[in-house]
């Protein structure tokens, strides 16, 4: 759920690799789905994933007690975790909370900040062909940087279920909600943030975030456009319409930058 | 500090839900997407700057323009970040901030 952090397989379009495995093991998907005990595929993805709670527990508490810092109550915060569940966008809300809150922008800035979800679901979306309607985009609602890594691994080497999926959202989802709870009720006991350099928390979490994202020469002209509009933007615009402004500037040069290798070539997730 | 634990303020819940239906959409988006078309070329290469350009912009104004000792604790971040997992980093990160603060007045 920490949403970047050490981020498995690159997050870009359906690696060709993916498609060539999807066409291999469709026919044995097929075949399978009917014989496969639901139960046990669901156990083997809260096994797989359970390791990674440690991360969870970190980002929750960090998050609940930044979110009590700007005034959220831990119901507010609860409610956040369960329904946006992105940890990234969450961080970032938080961090330009405003009392009362600026509805449109935090939408938009939640839009923004989780765009990457749109690569990861076209990556991961031949591997639900023989899922439900309901089941595919009941399972989009969880996908995560972790759960999505993980659910392509298996991918490569057995049918992914549903069953499996929904395991490997569980424990993130139930441990998220929790942590970011917990933080939020011991958080607003803090007094003076500032005191404890914890008004750098936000800023020190998005740089470990940036770190686990970087892919060298492709990531160095969008981030430094980003990073030069955001400066302009935030001496020349009121507001944190800054953020918005470097988005764009980085997505701009994204665009004119040659278009990603077909993934898959470099790496098979 | 501290609001009542179970308060919930009608603006809060839309701002959540205004985030939370942005971010569905993100999540849907893409799987939709999948089934009609392949995304690539200018598209695919926006959409991967997307993500490390939003996050670059947020902590752009506090790394690169409040201080030396903010961008000392940035830097810091960053080279502990290499080595350390997140919150070691982030804690090495907030007392380099303190610290240098101090020194840098």
């Amino acid at each position: 759920m920490q949403d970047a952090g050490r981020r498995a397989p690159a997050d870009s379009g359906p690696g060709r690799i993916w498609v060539r495995y999807q066409s291999q093991y469709e026919s044995a998907f097929l075949s399978k789905v009917s014989t496969v005990r639901p139960n046990s595929e669901f156990n083997d993805g809260v096994v797989r994933i359970t390791p990674l709670l440690v991360a969870v527990i970190v980002y929750g508490l960090l998050f609940g007690t930044l979110a009590a810092q700007k005034g959220l109550s831990p119901l507010e915060t609860a409610l956040m975790s369960a329904m946006v569940f992105a940890g990234a966008s969450q961080f970032v809300a938080v961090e330009i909370w405003t009392s009362p809150p600026a509805i449109l922008l935090l939408g938009a800035t939640a839009l923004m900040v989780n765009l990457r979800h749109v690569l990861m679901g076209a990556a991961i979306a031949p591997f639900m062909k023989g899922w439900s309607r309901g089941q595919a985009y009941g399972g989009l609602f969880f996908m995560a940087d972790e759960n999505w890594a993980f659910a392509l691994q298996r991918s490569a080497t057995a049918p992914l279920t549903p069953g499996y999926y929904f395991g490997l959202c569980l424990p993130l989802y139930v441990g998220w909600i929790a942590c970011t709870t917990l933080g939020a009720v011991f958080g607003g006991f803090l007094q003076d943030p500032a005191r404890y350099g914890l008004d750098f928390a936000f800023t020190a979490v998005f740089l470990t975030l940036l770190t686990g994202l970087w892919k060298g020469k492709r990531s160095f002209l969008p981030w430094g456009a980003a990073a030069l509009a955001a400066v302009a933007g935030h001496l020349l615009l009121p507001g944190v319409w800054y953020i918005a402004l470097g988005g764009l500037a980085g997505a701009a040069v994204g665009a004119l930058q040659p278009p990603p290798v077909a993934e898959g070539e470099t790496d098979g997730a | 500090m501290g609001p009542d634990i179970l308060q919930i303020d009608p603006l809060v819940f839309a701002a959540i839900a205004a985030m939370a239906a942005a971010t569905y959409a993100t999540r849907v988006f893409g799987y939709w997407l999948v089934r009609r078309t392949t995304v690539s070329g200018r598209l695919a290469g926006a959409l991967e700057a997307v993500p490390g350009a939003v996050l670059t912009a947020i902590i752009a104004p506090m790394a690169f323009a409040t201080g030396a000792a903010e961008s000392g604790a940035a830097l810091l971040t960053v080279l502990l970040a290499q080595r350390l997992p997140l919150l070691p980093t982030v804690a090495g990160g907030c007392l380099a901030a303190v610290g240098l603060r101090m020194l840098l007045g």
